[in-house]
């Protein structure tokens, strides 16, 4: 399921910041159903990693927030972002979650949406013509490519689990 | 969808309840819950307008998991607790959840008449191609070489054809959807519960504990490159030579939906009532 950008140009620093708001919200909203599925299977490490990468996109878009003032961020959303295909660019992949996942996939789920919303304020920053608009593309950017680095950074603590990380040993089905 | 009416628009948070979903993480069901819900806010119905019917099996779980009105019924038999409903209250829009094994072995039959009677509803069937909730059993459209301990060798039998099947039944919609994809899935269910008569979704929807092969499904679903058609000879030859995962409305019927004829014949329930008096 490819997530590509949104159906509309932007055409203002309040469409951007609208986009830029939905995109974290949506990405709050996936990763408080994650940790709800984690916490349904137990799965502890994945509950704290969940909840504090719901937190930090929480952070996120309260700063968007008020950098928008008096803008109505989640009216002007609605009535700009429709996603081409998929959900928005950090709202991590439901179908990719796993009973027995590890931080590692966790963090992998969470680089793959920094780097879509990477790539589509990238696709701003080189479109808009606008410079107020390419001025905030760039910093969106610029804050992006740090949310990037910071995963990268954080699955040093959690390297790669062996190709048996899905293996249980108590199945839910018989297999021999 | 005659008897809905529509209000201003409504969020999908509007219709989710606050009981936590208790699927498998990666589940698709996880998905078409959310379409359910975007789509009855995309309808403005409100909560109290819907009833969502369910039989038994995870995808069944779903009514609980919203607050409209519902019914976790026995397996197999939404389709009759639905069309009872329907008749009686056709003021509420009906939505029918089930799975393949609930849908089509156990409510097999149900689901030939249904599609006969073709009474104004929507029946969504989540598809999985096994039985997850009894951990890995072959269904009615699971692969005859699906080989594991519980199939040995793989059954050997051919898949039901839910689609083909609804249209010589007599559906009056039928479509294809995938969970991973919800938006377009929830603008598919709306379609479906506007269509007067009966309409038939049936979502591909991977079960990852049971099928992970099934995670490979969100690579090999296209749209279908024809659109609908009022034919439903054109239908099934279309849906028996397609691959399995072409996706969208695959038909739109023009049969005129059940009408219950207890008003016309001026009947009144309490009279009836009297006959089974103890």
């Amino acid at each position: 399921m490819s997530k590509t950008p949104s159906e509309r140009p932007v055409t203002s620093v309040a469409d951007l910041l609208a986009l830029a708001y939905q995109i974290e919200t949506d990405a709050v909203q996936r990763y408080s159903e994650l940790t709800e599925q984690m916490e349904t299977h137990n799965n502890q490490d994945l509950v704290k990693l969940f909840r504090d990468l719901a937190r930090a996109e929480g952070a996120h878009a309260e700063e968007i927030r008020k950098m928008a003032g008096d803008i109505d961020l989640t009216a002007h959303a609605e009535r700009l972002a429709r996603w081409k295909k998929g959900g928005s660019p950090e709202e991590a992949d439901l179908g990719a979650a796993h009973y027995l996942m590890t931080p590692w996939h966790a963090l992998q789920l969470a680089l793959t949406g920094e780097k879509q919303a990477l790539a589509f304020f990238t696709s701003i920053l080189d479109t808009a013509n606008d410079a107020k608009i390419k001025k905030m593309a760039a910093e969106f950017v610029e804050e992006e490519a740090e949310h990037v680095n910071l995963v990268y950074r954080l699955l040093r603590k959690y390297p790669k689990p062996s190709d048996a990380w899905s293996e249980d040993d108590d199945p839910p089905a018989p297999q021999d | 969808m005659s008897s809905v009416e529509t209000r201003p628009a409504t969020k999908p948070a509007d219709y989710t309840s606050d009981v936590k979903p208790i699927w498998c993480p990666g589940c698709g069901d996880y998905h078409v819950l959310m379409s359910f819900t975007r789509a009855f806010a995309q309808l403005g119905l409100p909560p109290e307008k819907i009833v969502v019917v369910s039989g038994i099996g995870c995808s069944s779980r779903i009514p609980a998991y919203t607050n409209c009105y519902g019914f976790h019924g026995v397996h197999g038999r939404s389709l009759a607790i639905a069309a009872g409903l329907k008749v009686t209250r056709p003021d509420l829009t009906v939505v029918v959840a089930s799975g393949d094994g609930d849908g089509y072995s156990i409510g097999g039959n149900h689901f030939l008449h249904a599609c006969r009677r073709n009474i104004d509803m929507t029946y969504v069937v989540m598809d999985n191609r096994v039985y997850g909730m009894t951990k890995g059993q072959p269904s009615p459209t699971t692969e005859p070489d699906f080989d594991t301990a519980l199939s040995p060798g793989g059954t050997g039998l051919n898949p039901f054809h839910p689609l083909v099947i609804a249209l010589a039944s007599g559906a009056n919609f039928v479509a294809r959807a995938f969970s991973g994809e919800p938006k377009e899935t929830a603008g598919i269910i709306v379609e479906a519960i506007r269509h007067p008569g009966f309409s038939f979704v049936e979502i591909l929807s991977p079960c990852v504990t049971f099928r992970p092969d099934e995670r490979e499904w969100k690579n090999l679903v296209h749209p279908a490159p024809v659109t609908a058609t009022s034919e439903p000879a054109k239908a099934a030859r279309r849906i028996m030579t397609d691959d399995g995962f072409n996706i969208g409305i695959l038909y739109r019927g023009a049969r005129r939906p059940y009408q219950a004829r207890t008003e016309d014949q001026n009947i009144d329930l309490a009279d009836l009532e009297k006959d089974f008096e103890l």
